[in-house]
């Protein structure tokens, strides 16, 4: 493999501008408009890397984005990026490259060692091999990701910045080939909206490799004459770089646009990525295809690369891999890459599947009178050499058997066209259902989805003629569609005749596939002919079982490269065609899209928004742990100094209950509802009568879903005749919001009712205790606080602090209690306020965590917590709220046999035999003593678990509140919580109401 | 992600819509007179069908307003757009329930 740089060929590269990098550690210099394929390529570096599996030499193969061998993990901490393709890895200043598998040079000019061992990793070796025992795998897995890898993830936060941008348009043009310029031109002249993305950083596609003129010009002088036009219609966005790399439902396409990672480190800014989100009316696909390899002996040898893919780098960077090259070949396109080759110094023979005369004016005619060598009939059999490709072997094909004459041709590059998989990635995202075509030899796509088109090589229209006449009419029509005045330009065009293409699959020679030379199918994967036939004499028959017992396909490239080939072996394998074997879906994404591209800028702070309740710094002030609670932060407890959580919950709960608290309780969800109707619509909601609440009174109700489970419970007040504030539980409001919208909306539309979420609007602190009455006085004065006057479960308005307020008797915690509500913007003042007016009294602030105790020790409920969606009121013990005169949702429910019958987990309370252990939550319950007694199998019958558990500090005790079986009927009863250390904590069913059962304190 | 046209707001991203089920399902108005069964076809029983649905939309990062579509459960496409209370067979106007 001799490779050099031509002077006459280079259309993309400045030879005036030299471009340092470093690959392994080395020193290169390239020239500006390289990419880092065609400067190593341009170096001489031949073996880039080893194969994961077999550790044979590998290079470069492909000129694009399906390349398969050259790896490399690009720069390094912050700036990593690993897996990076070669070929599409643009030059620039100072880049710094390793290859993911490097290939040691010691050894760069031996025979692989491991190539003479591969007999021992046959397909589904690790299945094998490392199945047992299981614990093993973990031991195992290091090793062989080591030996086998792709590249390191980063260690350390990516910190460049990636960006979304909606936007929509008339027609999206993926592909900015001349198929996609072409639709572009047709639809833009009109005035449509038109995106063309294009994922090179220059227009034109293969236009450099087509034979044929469009109106006079060569196609890619004809590229760029389009690109000029469409630079002068406003409504036509060309975005280059951009790779459409999903298409979703509805004509959703998402494109990657890469801003920065052409540059140099340090002339990086602003953000790295685009993420555009399209929605487009109209979408023409123009994404071209992807040339197949040929499966033959070593067909993985460095040197041997697709026959585009020599061609390209000649065109384009002025790279001539090899002097004397083969193009091994089943169709016409090969034939141009030979007049390339040729007219840039190489000997060039063409080894053509097909046999006999080529068609007259054909590329083959052209390709012999240019003095490119011919040989027709012949298919590959095997290539050989060292670390490099030196020769390769071919046999004349007689009949349906390759077992005439056999030559071999002495050789230092061989490109290999076996035909071209149209790219119908997008569309097969899309919901399409390809089609196989046997004039082609590949799969089509099918029936168009609204709005869709495909044009161009990805819809397998192979002549120049052609495909400007379908993407000419594909641009015009999807424009008309959307109203505007389209017509379709004409284009003249002479091109060579085209000869069909012929199917070539692996040599038929009679010899068994696994005693040949190992042939690949999958290079990044090592699979290989021989291991698809393994799978099936398996058993696999199954095309998806197949590729994943093999690995085929599952590589970075995602089985661009071989997938094609590796079903039609199948085929051959089972005796049957390849649409009966199947196709496969590819589902987004087209090309492997950063983690950062998804987020955006929706990280670290911005990722959740958070909710702050309005005393929040008062509350970072007293130096309380938040819990989160949704996106709201509450405030947990409020330790002082040298405190655990335990003593400043056991502290915070004694002082409500014998002195006075304070809790900010401003998340709790809180509706408005308005109307005539208002309170119609809360006795349908709730399992009690609200007809006849008077106003200025408050009540607690249950909600019910359809099925009679409680889905949340709250206090709700009326304001007025025609008005009712509702509090939801915290995580509910949204819930419970969303559930009254929709019945009113869709079931009962004539009711005269309207509700909005105030839970922001408005800032609530509990003052709660026997002394709270002495704290609120001394800042509310226009409320007469007694209990004759204002008493419990009753509402007065009034001023507190100086700001208007609603002021509610409840109480969560048993205690006598004034919930004070006021404008959310004086909630911090207000907070103050009362926290200066308890100063005297030694006002207590308390949270979530006192809360819960508090309101354990009253065997008040926690919806979600003490219930879980299979609990109805009567197993909650709160039969007394369900009204038995009136309907309400979820009422039929209750008397259904399941709901209605036996054995049903209720609602109870726990006294542990050991007043001191607190039991966990979650714990199971069980009936029995002692672990699997000799009596009972196993497993263990369980009847009901510990939903809530807690030290009280005011009874000095531990309490639990627990769902049992027929708990109701078990008062006093033994129960065991089975616990994890193997522990049965006895404790005694008890009412969940541990204390003032009669419920005097809340009164007074 | 699919596109959907809010009646009262015009087109708009699936992100801001939520999927309310199948729609035309009427609250039996005297449950008592429900059988256990019918009671639960009522709450269980859903045609889940292969074609076209009519489904209840939530437009509940838009307008708040609940409507119904037709939509193809193989395809995902829409056709038809309607108010609660709209008939999606016929322009006679008053429709049956929700």
């Amino acid at each position: 493999m001799s490779t050099h740089r031509i002077s006459s060929l280079g259309a993309r590269i400045n030879r005036a501008k030299k471009v340092a990098f470093h690959f392994n550690g080395r020193s290169y210099a390239g020239f500006e408009g390289d990419t880092l394929a065609s400067a190593l390529l341009a170096a001489g570096e031949s073996v880039l890397s080893h194969s994961w599996k077999y550790h044979r030499p590998r290079g470069i193969v492909t000129s694009g984005i399906e390349e398969p061998s050259a790896l490399v993990q690009l720069e390094s901490g912050k700036d990593t990026i690993p897996n990076a393709k070669m070929p599409e890895v643009e030059l620039y200043d100072g880049l710094q490259a390793t290859a993911i598998n490097p290939w040691p040079n010691a050894l760069s000019r031996a025979l692989s060692i491991n190539r003479n061992f591969s007999f021992l990793f046959p397909a589904g070796f690790y299945y094998k091999t490392f199945m047992w025992p299981a614990k093993a795998w973990m031991f195992y897995e290091r090793f062989i990701r080591k030996a086998g890898g792709l590249g390191a993830s980063p260690e350390v936060d990516d910190t460049d910045r990636y960006i979304h941008q909606n936007i929509h348009c008339d027609v999206l043009v993926a592909g900015g080939g001349v198929a996609g310029l072409a639709a572009a031109l047709a639809a833009g002249r009109s005035g449509a909206r038109v995106i063309v993305s294009e994922l090179q950083n220059t227009l034109g596609g293969s236009a450099h490799r087509l034979q044929g003129t469009i109106d006079g010009l060569p196609a890619s002088e004809w590229v760029k004459k389009a690109e000029a036009e469409l630079a002068t219609l406003p409504e036509v966005k060309i975005i280059k770089r951009g790779v459409v790399f999903g298409y979703h439902d509805h004509n959703f396409l998402t494109i990657r646009e890469s801003l920065s990672d052409h540059k140099p480190l340090a002339a990086r800014k602003g953000f790295r990525e685009r993420l555009w989100r399209v929605r487009a009316k109209q979408v023409v696909l123009a994404t071209g295809a992807h040339e197949r390899p040929m499966v033959f002996g070593n067909n993985d040898l460095p040197g041997i690369m697709l026959s585009s893919a020599l061609a390209d780098y000649a065109q384009l960077y002025g790279v001539l891999v090899g002097k004397r090259i083969a193009l091994l070949t089943n169709n016409d396109m090969a034939y141009g890459d030979a007049l390339t080759l040729k007219s840039a110094g190489a000997e060039v023979t063409v080894i053509d599947v097909r046999s006999g005369h080529s068609v007259v004016g054909g590329l083959a005619q052209k390709a012999h009178d240019a003095g490119v060598n011919v040989l027709r009939g012949y298919v590959p059999v095997q290539a050989d050499g060292g670390a490099v490709v030196t020769s390769i072997q071919v046999r004349q094909q007689v009949g349906d058997k390759a077992n005439g004459e056999s030559r071999s041709f002495s050789v230092d590059a061989v490109g290999m066209s076996g035909g071209w998989n149209p790219a119908i990635h997008l569309y097969s995202h899309s919901g399409g259902k390809a089609l196989w075509s046997d004039a082609l030899e590949c799969f089509k796509p099918g029936a168009p989805l609204p709005g869709q088109f495909s044009v161009g090589a990805c819809n397998a229209t192979g002549t120049l003629a052609n495909t400007l006449r379908e993407a000419s009419h594909a641009g015009a029509e999807a424009a008309t569609r959307v109203g505007f005045a389209a017509s379709e330009p004409r284009y003249t065009v002479v091109e060579p005749s085209n000869e069909p293409i012929s199917p070539f699959w692996i040599a038929e020679t009679g010899e068994n596939v696994s005693r040949r030379a190992k042939a690949f199918v999958d290079w990044q994967n090592d699979v290989g002919a021989a291991d698809i036939e393994l799978a099936i004499r398996e058993g696999f028959e199954s095309i998806e079982h197949i590729k994943r017992y093999t690995a085929l396909g599952f590589g970075t490239d995602q089985g661009k490269l071989g997938n094609i080939n590796g079903m039609a072996l199948a085929a051959r394998a089972m005796g049957k065609t390849i649409p009966q074997v199947g196709t496969t879906t590819f589902r987004p994404n087209y090309v492997p899209i950063s983690f950062g591209l998804f987020a955006g800028l929706e990280r670290g702070e911005l990722f959740d928004p958070v909710r702050k309740t309005s005393p929040h710094a008062q509350h970072e002030a007293a130096g309380c742990p938040f819990e989160d609670v949704g996106q709201w932060k509450r405030p947990w407890y409020f330790p002082k100094s040298g405190e655990d959580m335990h003593a400043a919950v056991n502290r915070e709960v004694l002082a409500v209950r014998n002195s006075v608290g304070i809790m900010d309780a401003s998340t709790l969800g809180k509706i408005d509802i308005q109307g005539p109707d208002a309170a119609k619509l809360l006795n349908w909601l709730y399992t009690n009568p609200w007809l006849k609440l008077e106003v200025g009174k408050a009540r607690y109700g249950l909600m019910l879903d359809e099925n009679g489970m409680v889905f949340d419970d709250g206090v709700t007040v009326r304001l007025a005749e025609d008005r009712f504030l509702m509090t939801t539980t915290t995580g509910g409001a949204a819930r419970v919001l969303t559930w009254m919208e929709r019945w009113v909306q869709t079931e009962w539309p004539d009711m005269k009712v309207y509700m909005t979420t105030v839970t922001d609007q408005w800032s609530t602190f509990a003052v709660v205790g026997p002394k709270s009455r002495k704290v609120v006085e001394k800042v509310c004065k226009d409320i007469d606080l007694s209990a004759a006057a204002f008493p419990f479960m009753s509402y007065r308005e009034g001023t507190v602090a100086g700001v208007k307020a609603r002021v509610m008797r409840i109480s969560f915690s048993g205690e006598l209690s004034f919930e004070i509500n006021v404008p959310s913007n004086a909630g911090a003042h207000v907070w103050k306020a009362l926290m200066a007016a308890g100063a005297e009294f030694d006002i207590t602030p308390y949270g979530t965590e006192a809360m819960h105790v508090l309101r354990g020790e009253k065997g008040y409920i926690i919806v979600g917590q003490d219930t879980d969606g299979s609990m109805t009121p009567h197993d909650l013990g709160m039969g007394g709220m369900v009204s038995k005169t009136k309907d309400f949702l979820g009422r039929r429910s209750l008397s259904r046999s399941h709901t209605a019958g036996e054995n049903r987990k209720q609602l109870v309370g726990l006294l542990t035999d050991d007043a001191q252990c607190v039991l966990p939550e979650g714990a199971q319950l069980t009936a029995l003593s002692q672990i699997n007694p000799p009596t009972v199998a196993a497993p263990v019958p369980m009847i009901g678990h510990v939903t809530s558990s807690y030290y009280s500090p005011t009874l000095q005790r531990s309490i639990a509140m627990a769902v049992v079986r027929d708990g109701h009927q078990k008062m006093g009863q033994k129960i065991y919580a089975a616990l994890a250390d193997g522990r049965h904590v006895a404790a005694t069913i008890a009412s969940p109401v541990f204390y003032d059962p009669e419920g005097k304190h809340h009164h007074d | 992600m699919l596109q959907i046209t809010c009646p009262y707001c015009g087109p708009r991203a699936e992100s801001e819509f939520s999927c309310g089920g199948e729609a035309h399902i009427a609250r039996p108005l005297d449950t008592d007179s429900l059988t256990d069964e019918q009671w639960g076809d009522y709450l269980f029983m859903r045609k889940n069908p292969k074609g076209l649905h009519r489904e209840q939309w939530n437009h509940v990062a838009g307008c708040r307003r609940w409507f119904n579509a037709e939509r193809h459960t193989v395809s995902y496409q829409f056709t038809k757009f309607y108010k609660v209370g709209e008939n999606p067979d016929g322009n006679t106007g008053a429709g049956g329930q929700s």
